[in-house]
């Protein structure tokens, strides 16, 4: 009797460590830092691209006022990809694109923007991505989301159609 | 006077290497317990990706300010969640991985000395 009882048990641990393993199997273990949706936007002053001025972030974003706050750098290739679809959001009057140009040289950045259009209000040059990690970003593009100073979400990767269709949803 | 004034400068010049040596000893220690999120297993300490680096750089900066290795890694779980620390805190969603060990460890030891008992009756 003790016996038959033992040897149910280890099938049932078996089948359970099976399918616990299974299941990790199919879990992704890449890792993205959880958001949290309706953070006060982070306080830092910043250099500006063109004009080279210090400013604080309270300067460049208003109330009740959206801002999509876009990372962006001329050496990352999901950049050019999504810049047509940014461009094509600075005709909606609604938001303001605000760029932070993440370890880049000044030169690639201009030649950058002149090629592919400068869809950007303004831009914060972050030459050692330090900026870039008060935003809770960790690569390049990264894009958020911004109402009130606070950010109302956040988009890892380049922007697509789906996204943007999203954001001018939002904004309207 | 003037050895005086030789003996104070050398005296400066190692007080302030000793000052930058322990800002660096705490540097790796930091960056040792920072999981780099690009390369996912590594740490900010042996990874050379362009996050990492910039993590380098803000540490460096957080030290030069006087923060305190606590407040370092309160800045960073703030930012990225827990996940970025190697070395979990205790509280209410990691106290299972915490405690089970030491729960077990008990029970094992409960059963062995439980048999040893019954040997020794």
């Amino acid at each position: 009797m003790k016996n038959k009882f033992f040897s149910i048990f280890i099938i049932f641990a078996f089948i359970s460590v099976f399918i616990i393993f299974y299941k990790g199997l199919q879990d992704t273990n890449l890792y993205t830092p959880e958001t949290k949706i309706n953070n006060e936007i982070p306080s830092f002053s910043a250099e500006l691209f063109y004009s080279n001025k210090i400013v604080n972030s309270s300067e460049i974003f208003e109330l009740n006022k959206f801002y999509l706050l876009n990372i962006w750098s001329s050496w990352c290739i999901p950049c050019r990809q999504e810049h047509s679809l940014l461009m094509d959001l600075t005709k909606n009057k609604n938001i303001e694109v605000i760029g932070i140009n993440y370890k880049d040289t000044k030169i690639n950045a201009k030649n950058f923007l002149n090629e592919f259009g400068n869809p950007y209000e303004k831009i914060i040059f972050d030459k050692d991505g330090t900026k870039a990690i008060e935003w809770g970003a960790f690569g390049v593009p990264e894009s958020f989301l911004i109402y009130n100073n606070k950010i109302k979400k956040k988009y890892i990767g380049p922007l697509n159609n789906k996204i943007i269709k999203e954001i001018r949803f939002t904004v309207k | 006077m003037k050895i005086l004034k030789l003996f104070f400068i050398i005296f400066f010049i190692f007080s302030f290497n000793h000052l930058k040596a322990n800002n660096e000893i705490m540097k790796s220690k930091i960056t040792k317990n920072l999981r780099c999120l690009i390369c996912q297993g590594q740490s900010v300490y042996d990874s050379d990706s362009e996050f990492a680096n910039s993590l380098k750089v803000l540490v460096d900066k957080k030290l030069n300010e006087g923060l305190s290795e606590k407040q370092i890694y309160s800045y960073f779980k703030d930012k990225y969640g827990e996940w970025i620390l190697y070395d979990p805190e205790l509280n209410k969603n990691t106290y299972i991985l915490w405690l089970l060990p030491i729960l077990i460890f008990l029970i094992g030891g409960a059963i062995i000395s439980k048999s040893f008992i019954i040997k020794k009756k």
